[in-house]
């Protein structure tokens, strides 16, 4: 969660910070409108401006309100421990590739995050990857199927896949646990089936999927741009929001807030993109990576389709008693988390060289659920960020390659990301019971 | 009756496996009106409401919208007709905040995207007809008091625009003022021109606001008494079962009378 600093009208009282309610620009600093509202004497009152912004922040860590705080210290400290250890750590080449390396399994991970909002699970992820790759590789190479017939054909499958999965949990009803671990096997066994005698299919030269994490943008001005367009569009947004929210007397976001956000956003984005430019330029898969993350992000948090995600992950029977569709919800989004699944296993494929009978197998599941989990969406249901995706998968993707450039087997590998999973999930559930304590949920 | 009944229910049954929680119950919702539905713990009451709210779909018996028979076998479709429901276990999102439960499952927006600030504004000046203080109607509702939650899901009701209301015990967490302020919104409804369904264990509640009073007894109806003409006791008296007999002698005396 990137709201650490989130500052809420007057109040003590703010979003529970781990991401509970979707709606965003509902927090304001100074309350132009609540002044002449009865006010609860007993509520701690924030100070106007900066200072006040410390105190509340220090107010919500002290809560148990961490948000993505953790993620983003743990980041500082993976990449200082690497750096030290290995001064190629952090240089642009190595950078550039986490940024490509992310992309595959990121996308997965943004489809496992929807399935947690629900308060459910999706273990047949890794096995949809795997089919995903495998029917671009039997319908482009071995058919000769036109290549961008056959991406999109292996992500409507996907899409299909899951939605099955949701039809046998919300409709027959059972467990997403038990289904999903059905798939995890059965399509395993689809994929293994698909790629037949050959066991593996190369990536031809040129085609659509070699692309997705072999093409870069390598004109300076394309990683620049998309720098400042994000920016741009960022603080335009909180502005218009703000404004808006004055002209309707609703409190609103100070205006140092809104700088402060929009420097912090534009030193991230601008450092990056000087890094990757340093490199090769700007690499297609991490744009269709963010492209992934910024629908995903406004589909969930303002549209009525993600409010019912939460209101289902919440409450799922006020969800029904308000009219909504539960099954229908549940059922999307599990064919959402195929789709994305599918796609992403094309990046694998992408990054191997092709499609294999093992692509999506071993460690790419727990992967996937750990980059989830550890960017701080709760396994618990309801309460979660899309951005979560990013922040885990970085996380996850740092430790191999600083583990890589020190030549650590595998196994080294398996046990300290396991460890660092076990670490989120422990703050995770450690911040909650503070939450519970300072009076939240 | 003279007026025309905005809801009619006719016979309705429902089972819960060995339980038969309603048995052959008739109530009729006139427009404009509070009706208080009574009973002892466990009479059924919940159960009535909640197959009119598409809850529990009914097992046996009809339901008559505007005249018309309708059938509501889901939640949406006793939303589509007009009918907003508070339920006793009030049924809020813990996870969501003020604004979003107000407006679950009826969101302003623009084609699919939220309008939040339409809704903080509406949801702020609804809570303050309530009167209730609320530190922020950005929290998660799992943060509230208890009374709050429920002024909260009494709001609920109010959004869009129902033609029933139905409360399911509304006061029963809620402070002096507050209670003053549902009973004074449940007037104000009828006001308007609303049918008002109000459940509560509160005599005091009923006799204040209520026009008619709908007793249920074991999952039965056990008479419909005019506020203004019947006395505490009697049905006091109809709801426990104490007197049976008198309830039905009445009946038949009223009745008699109405036929001359
Ligand atoms: N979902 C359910 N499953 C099984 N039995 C139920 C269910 N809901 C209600 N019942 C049963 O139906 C009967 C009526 O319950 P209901 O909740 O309607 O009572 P009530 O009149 O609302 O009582 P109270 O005043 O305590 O709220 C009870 O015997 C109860 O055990
Ligand atoms: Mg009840």
């Amino acid at each position: 969660m990137s709201d650490t600093v989130d500052k809420e009208r007057g109040t003590e009282d703010t979003k529970a910070g781990s991401g509970s309610a979707p709606a965003d620009g509902a927090d304001g600093g100074a309350g132009n409108g609540a002044a002449d509202r009865a006010v609860d004497p007993r509520l701690l009152v924030r100070e106007q401006g900066f200072a006040g912004y410390l105190t509340e922040f220090r107010r919500k860590v002290r809560g148990g309100e961490l948000g993505s705080l953790p993620v983003i210290l743990g980041l500082i400290i993976i990449a200082v421990i690497f750096q030290s250890l290995n001064e190629n750590f952090l240089s642009a080449g190595s950078v550039s590739d986490i940024g490509v390396y992310i992309a595959g399994t990121g996308i997965m991970a943004t489809g496992i995050v929807f399935v947690l909002l629900l308060g459910e699970i999706d273990l047949s992820v890794g096995s949809v990857a795997g089919v995903g790759a495998a029917v671009w590789a039997v319908l482009s190479v071995t058919h000769g199927l036109n290549d961008w017939l056959a991406v999109l054909i292996a992500i409507v499958a996907g899409l299909c896949i899951g939605g099955l999965h949701g039809f046998f949990f919300a409709k027959v009803g059972v467990p997403a646990f038990v289904v999903t671990l059905a798939g995890f096997l059965g399509w395993s066994g689809l994929q293994i089936w698909l790629m037949g005698q050959e066991g593996s299919i190369n990536t031809p030269d040129g085609s659509v999927v070699e692309d997705l994490t072999g093409y870069y943008f390598e004109d300076i001005a394309a990683a620049y741009g998309l720098a400042l367009v994000g920016v741009l569009a960022y603080a335009g947004a909180l502005l218009v929001d703000a404004r808006r929210r004055r002209a309707a007397k609703l409190p609103s976001r100070p205006v140092s807030e809104i700088v402060v956000r929009t420097v912090a956003m534009a030193v991230v984005a601008f450092v990056a993109a000087y890094v990757l430019n340093q490199s090769r330029g700007l690499p297609l898969a991490l744009v269709l990576f963010l492209a992934v993350l910024v629908i995903a992000d406004f589909g969930v948090r303002r549209t009525t389709y993600g409010r019912q995600i939460f209101a289902v992950g919440g409450n799922a029977e006020a969800a029904r008693r308000a009219g909504i569709n539960v099954e229908w919800v549940r059922i999307s989004v599990f064919g959402i988390a195929g789709m994305l699944a599918a796609f992403g296993g094309l990046f694998i494929a992408s990054l191997s060289g092709g499609a294999t009978k093992s692509l999506g197998a071993g460690n790419t599941l727990m992967n996937v659920i750990a980059a989830a989990v550890i960017g701080g969406t709760s396994l618990f249901g309801g309460r979660g960020k899309i951005w979560s995706a990013l922040l885990g998968i970085l996380v996850i993707q740092s430790i191999q390659q600083g583990l890589n450039l020190l030549g650590m087997a595998s196994e080294i590998q398996y046990m300290i990301t396991g460890a660092v999973l076990l670490a989120a999930v422990v703050i995770d559930s450690v911040s909650r019971r503070t939450q519970k304590t300072a009076g939240r949920t | 009756m003279a007026k025309e009944s905005v809801l009619a229910l006719r016979g309705i049954s429902k089972r819960f496996g060995a339980v038969q929680a309603l048995t052959d119950v008739d109530l009729e919702v006139v427009a404009g009106e509070v009706i208080a539905l009574v009973g002892d713990n466990g009479a059924g009451k919940s159960t009535l409401v909640k197959t009119i709210a598409g809850v529990h779909p009914i097992d046996e018996g009809s339901i008559e919208w505007e005249g018309r028979p309708v059938s509501i076998t889901r939640p949406h479709d006793a939303q589509e007709l007009g009918i907003a429901t508070v339920y006793q276990d009030l049924a809020l999102c813990d996870n969501l905040d003020v604004v979003a439960n107000l407006f679950l499952g009826n969101e302003a927006r623009h084609a699919s995207v939220l309008d939040e600030i339409a809704m903080e504004k509406r949801a702020m000046e609804l809570l303050d007809t309530l009167s209730i203080r609320i530190p922020s109607v950005r929290i998660p509702v799992a943060s509230l008091s208890g009374g709050q939650r429920q002024v909260v899901a009494i709001a609920r009701a109010l959004i869009g625009d129902p033609k029933v209301v139905i409360l399911d015990e509304p006061t029963a967490a809620l402070g002096v003022e507050q209670t003053a302020q549902v009973l004074d919104l449940v007037e104000r409804l009828r006001e308007r021109g609303l049918a008002v369904i109000l459940i509560s264990h509160n005599m005091a509640d009923v006799q204040a606001v209520a026009d008619r009073v709908a007793v249920l007894r074991l999952g039965r109806n056990n008479g419909v008494f005019d506020v203004a003409t019947t006395s505490h006791e009697e049905v006091i008296a109809a709801i426990t079962g104490a007197s049976d007999n008198a309830v039905t002698r009445r009946q038949a005396r009223t009745e008699k009378e109405a036929a001359q």
